[in-house]
């Protein structure tokens, strides 16, 4: 046990006997809910997206556009003065291929989940999102075009997943 | 070991509600006051160690650290979290400071308690799981528990309570940073409904949303970025068990022990005599009255009557709660150490407009961190090196 206390209380257990259930536990679910306010810059972001675009805020100091958007450079840390929309298309900066799901259980299709860096937002700027209609997995490249797929307006709430997905695109 | 001291400070709130901005919108702007008010100073540039305070489950974030830097200036800099109230980081900036290593730390601390739909069910989840949750039951009634005991031993009288509730809502209504001041009468307060007994509804707190930003700095630095530097005398902290079973139910002995630790570093004697007004935890009216006790700013089961003699009141020999306390300016969850400490920084500074107490020179900031903790913290702070 340690070098003053040869002994605590309680008797070593095996695994058979967690298995049986002879370990006794207390389960409880937390009822724990929230409603983030999306605030100045990430409202206005959902609102564009509802419109089929992608809005950016600029810093004019650090001559940055800046998505997703902000009310403050976090470079120069001066509030942004400007918004532009980018474009809806961009490079896949890197991306993974998810074989699990969330409770990680095995997936008959994976996902594949993608930085990009769109097109008229600064360097290194732009949106995580999933790639779809890509074939063969092993096809998808770093530095690959993709372009955003919109679900139709009618269906559009403001959410991220009002863009469906990014597909490749030939350059 | 050099002195510190508070060189800044940044509020945003303390509101009912803020849908119209996010946590990091509410951060940014506290932030942006707090390095103005601190002489201007460029955080991206001018300060060693961020440290904010927040706890995971009141945000709605797993590892919520990771969610505040770019808000604060603190991107790619030195910036680490305390799961706590907010007075717990003032500490920690102030031993960082005083190991010589740091000149200029910044502390946040914010409530966003309007985006938490199920406030009350997340109190709960603090509870012990397996001796006090499956019991049932809004998790106040612990405060209910403990009033009454308090009461009980004491002789603490439900007037003596209800008149902290007068005396701090109309504190309040002087006090821009308040959310909830108001004109109540002792009557009213005690026929506001029952809700944990003997607890009744006016005599417990609101949440609120509010931030609030400091910066604390060495004595070297301090002394060129503003002319009214608050001064750091002492801080403490202490918990108790957390157990309900064994706790006192009585005297808020971490409060005792936090104070006693900050009054040996401040060299506070006699309390009531060596400082002049202070801002004490009253999530409940009659927690203002325990803690003064545990305090040592009266003996025990005396500060009911010193309240109900108004010897408390803002024109009172020792005002506390000059702000309006919590109950008048809003439960700020982790922000609640900062509310205190924000109150007497602005009443030492002269800066406490219509509701500031005439020649000070030092006063208390007290924190508890509400139910169903047994954690306090205590600052003494001086506008005299």
């Amino acid at each position: 046990m340690s070098a003053k206390i040869k002994h605590f209380p309680g008797e070593p257990i095996e695994t058979r006997e967690f298995r049986e259930g002879k370990v006794l536990t207390e389960s409880f679910k937390p009822k724990a809910k929230y409603a983030w306010s999306a605030g100045i810059a990430v409202s206005r972001f959902l609102e564009e997206l509802k419109n089929g675009r992608i809005i950016a805020s600029t810093c004019s100091k650090c001559k940055r556009i800046m998505v997703p958007p902000r009310i403050y450079c976090e470079k120069c840390f001066k509030p942004t003065d400007g918004w532009t929309y980018v474009k809806d298309t961009g490079v896949i900066n890197t991306f993974s291929v998810s074989f699990l799901a969330a409770d990680a259980t095995r997936l008959k299709e994976p996902i594949v989940v993608a930085i990009i860096d769109l097109d008229g937002a600064s360097e290194n700027m732009g949106i995580v999102h999933r790639i779809e209609e890509y074939g063969d997995w092993k096809e998808i490249k770093i530095g690959m075009r993709v372009k955003a797929v919109w679900k139709p307006p009618e269906e559009r709430v403001g959410a991220i997943t009002d863009i469906k997905y990014f597909k490749p695109v030939k350059e | 070991m050099c002195e510190v001291a508070i060189v800044g400070v940044g509020c945003v709130g303390f509101r009912p509600i803020t849908l119209e901005l996010s946590y990091k919108e509410l951060m940014f702007e506290a932030a942006v006051k707090a390095y103005e008010d601190a002489g201007g100073i460029d955080p991206r540039k001018d300060v060693d160690v961020f440290v904010t305070c927040a706890e995971d489950y009141l945000e709605g974030f797993s590892i919520f650290d990771e969610f505040v830097p770019d808000q604060l200036g603190a991107a790619l800099r030195h910036l680490f979290t305390v799961s706590g109230d907010g007075m717990l980081g003032l500490a920690t900036a102030y031993m960082l400071i005083k190991t010589g290593h740091f000149d200029t730390v910044v502390v946040e601390a914010h409530s966003k308690a309007s985006d938490i739909l199920t406030y009350m069910d997340i109190v709960n989840f603090g509870l012990d799981p397996i001796f006090n949750r499956p019991l049932g039951g809004h998790p106040y009634y612990i405060a209910g528990l403990e009033m009454n005991r308090y009461l009980h031993d004491t002789c603490t009288t439900e007037e003596q309570c209800a008149q902290v509730v007068v005396k701090n809502k109309k504190n309040a209504i002087a006090n821009p940073y308040a959310a909830y001041g108001a004109d109540v009468t002792l009557d009213q307060v005690l026929c506001s409904k029952t809700l944990f007994h003997p607890l009744k509804k006016l005599e417990i707190s609101t949440p609120a949303d509010g931030c609030i930003v400091m910066v604390l700095a060495s004595e070297k630095v301090a002394e060129k970025l503003t002319d009214k530097p608050v001064w750091v005398k002492g801080v403490g902290w202490c918990t108790e068990t957390p157990s309900l079973e064994t706790r006192d139910w009585t005297r808020a002995i971490y409060t005792r022990l936090a104070a006693e630790m900050a009054y040996k570093t401040a060299g506070i004697a006699n309390p009531w005599r060596d400082i002049d007004f202070a801002e004490i935890h009253d999530m409940f009216a009659y927690k203002e009255l325990q803690h003064m006790e545990a305090l040592k700013l009266c003996d025990y089961g005396e500060a009911g009557k010193l309240t109900e003699e108004g010897l408390t009141a803002l024109e009172g020999e020792f005002p506390v709660n000059a702000s309006g306390g919590l109950l008048g300016m809003g439960f700020g969850l982790e922000a609640s150490g900062l509310q205190k400490v924000l109150e007497v920084v602005l009443q030492l500074r002269g800066e406490a407009g219509s509701r500031q107490i005439e020649d000070v020179e030092a006063g208390l900031a007290h924190t508890w961190r509400g139910i169903p903790t047994a954690t306090g913290a205590v600052a003494v702070l001086s506008n005299v090196k």
